[in-house]
């Protein structure tokens, strides 16, 4: 498998400030990249350099075959992107900022037509297609977005935030539409706030903090690499004491989530043993007990707090 | 030389599309059309000067206002919206964009400016003068439309207002220095030397020496 997007070394300052401190990562044809990190990481910053928007002060970048500094243009003309805020010309219509598009990339108008056509009807939006699009709500807009950035039938699709601030209809169309595009083919460039979004969509995972990349992994490997994350979750038919539970060999942590308890372990089934044993000594009916494993969002504030305290 | 070709055929979509958006903006109806007329009649009315002698200043006054009207707000408004980073985002070099936006605030200018042009042959302008007018106001107009978007260069901004009062800082001063209200030849020596740094006095002596057959 080849690689669509290769960073290498990259580095940007702002002011003297990092915002991107020499990171590198290959996005392999066809694959599903997730990109993840806290607000400020250098997630958009790193976007806008592979998008050619912004220039790098170091390293390198080969987006689609071409160094995304030496060759932009060419680089521009096998991408689409999705920024993180919309930037349709809400003065023109739909129609209008499409046949726009097309232009900048070159399409001649029998396929800047039938192009248009075909992505306002696939996305909902041909009836409204001569409105302005001023009138639009956030949904029609991120829809257009979309159209925009496949109008030239890209290679490579960047989606900055793409979901954020949708309504739940709105969204699970944006995750429809990303899924098919990469069974299609299109390798996708994600970045995204949303844990449960990335597990769902990404195949690979960057999480990157402070401008570094603290991990990339797939999700399932970084939940295996965070096993002591796992926890096992029981209720009782009565309020517990968890002084009672205190003497639990193999519990890491043990919270009170509700009316759940919540057993953090890297040996589920020692600790459900146990429990089971408390239970039948204190006279206690087990509800439910549940063996959970470490979701995104733990992993994720897990490796960012090991990131911190590296730094 | 066909890369150069494409990228001149996107930057004409770039001018499409300020047509569409920029032509009907307030500011520039307010800046481009207002302004200047109502100048113009501020400097006519009660004046006794032949419509002829007017009509230089008149052609030079409406050149330079409406040519230099869409470009000072195109980068800022762009910017404020994001959708400057959209086209950079596109496979359009830095340059075409301009050009684009330029050619955009040429039209206009030209387009605007014809009137007063095609008002002249009323005037016993001969054929041959009319053409050479025309080409001559072709020029000035590019020259302005590209001084207007330079003007939106700096200071770097995303309040088209800004630009709008920064570029009319620049534009007022010459026009007062470029012969339309006073003939060069009457300004006294420093007059002379200040008015040979705007670039409206050419145009002005220029028309002037086609319309009235006199100029430096």
């Amino acid at each position: 498998m080849t690689n669509s997007i290769l960073v290498s070394d990259l580095t940007k300052r702002f002011n003297g400030t990092l915002a991107v401190d020499h990171i590198g990562f290959e996005v392999k044809s066809g694959e599903i990249f997730g990109f993840l990190g806290p607000n400020g990481a250098g997630k958009t910053t790193t976007i806008r350099i592979l998008t050619g928007i912004l220039k790098p002060d170091e390293g390198t970048a080969i987006v689609a075959g071409y160094d995304v500094l030496e060759n932009p243009i060419e680089v521009k003309q096998q991408i689409g992107v999705v920024p993180e805020v919309s930037n349709a010309y809400v003065d023109l219509s739909a129609w209008e900022n499409l046949m726009l598009i097309g232009e900048l990339y070159g399409l001649p108008k029998g396929e800047r037509v039938k192009n248009a056509t075909e992505l306002l009807r696939e996305f909902g939006l041909y009836e409204v297609r001569h409105k302005k699009v001023r009138g639009f709500s956030k949904g029609m807009k991120q829809r257009l977005l979309l159209c925009m950035a496949l109008m030239n039938n890209p290679e490579i699709l960047f989606l900055d935030e793409p979901t954020s601030g949708l309504d739940v209809q709105s969204a699970l169309l944006v995750r429809d539409k990303v899924r098919q595009y990469n069974r299609e083919g299109k390798t996708i460039f994600l970045s995204t706030h949303n844990m449960e979004e990335a597990n769902m969509l990404c195949h690979r995972i960057a999480i990157i903090n402070h401008g570094k990349i603290a991990a990339i992994d797939t999700p399932e490997n970084l939940r295996v690499q965070s096993m002591e994350l796992q926890y096992v979750e029981v209720s009782f038919e009565k309020n517990v004491n968890l002084e009672d539970l205190s003497e639990l060999p193999n519990a890491n942590r043990i919270l009170l989530t509700g009316n759940k308890i919540r057993i953090y372990t890297s040996n589920p089934s020692a600790v459900i043993e146990s429990i089971v044993d408390i239970a039948r000594r204190l006279n206690l009916r087990i509800l439910s007990l549940n063996t959970m494993m470490p979701s995104l969002e733990d992993i994720f504030i897990k490796l960012i707090k090991e990131h911190e305290v590296a730094r | 030389m066909s890369k150069f070709k494409e990228q001149i055929k996107r930057a004409f979509a770039i001018t499409k599309k300020d047509v569409k958006i920029y032509y009907s903006k307030g500011p520039v109806v307010i800046f481009g059309l207002l302004f200047p007329l109502f100048l113009f009649l501020a400097y006519t009315i009660g004046r006794n000067m032949p419509l002829k002698e007017l009509m230089s200043g008149l052609i030079g006054m409406t050149v330079f206002f409406t040519s230099t009207s869409v470009g000072p707000g195109i980068v800022p408004w762009e910017t404020r919206s994001r959708t400057l980073e959209r086209l950079i985002c596109c496979p359009i070099t830095f340059w075409a964009i301009i050009l684009g936006d330029v050619l955009s605030s040429f039209i206009f200018g030209v387009a605007i400016s014809i009137i007063p042009v095609i008002f002249t042959l009323t005037l016993g302008l001969d054929p041959l003068n009319f053409i050479l007018l025309v080409a001559v106001l072709t020029l000035a107009s590019f020259c302005f439309s590209a001084l207007s978007v330079l003007l939106s260069s700096y200071p770097p901004t995303d309040i088209p207002a800004t630009t709008m009062m920064m570029s009319s800082l620049v534009k007022f001063p010459l026009v007062f220095i470029s012969g339309i209200f006073i003939p060069t030849e009457q300004l006294p020596q420093w007059g002379k030397i200040v008015s040979l740094i705007s670039p409206l006095t050419y145009f002005t002596d220029i028309s002037r020496h086609i319309i009235l057959g006199k100029g430096c």
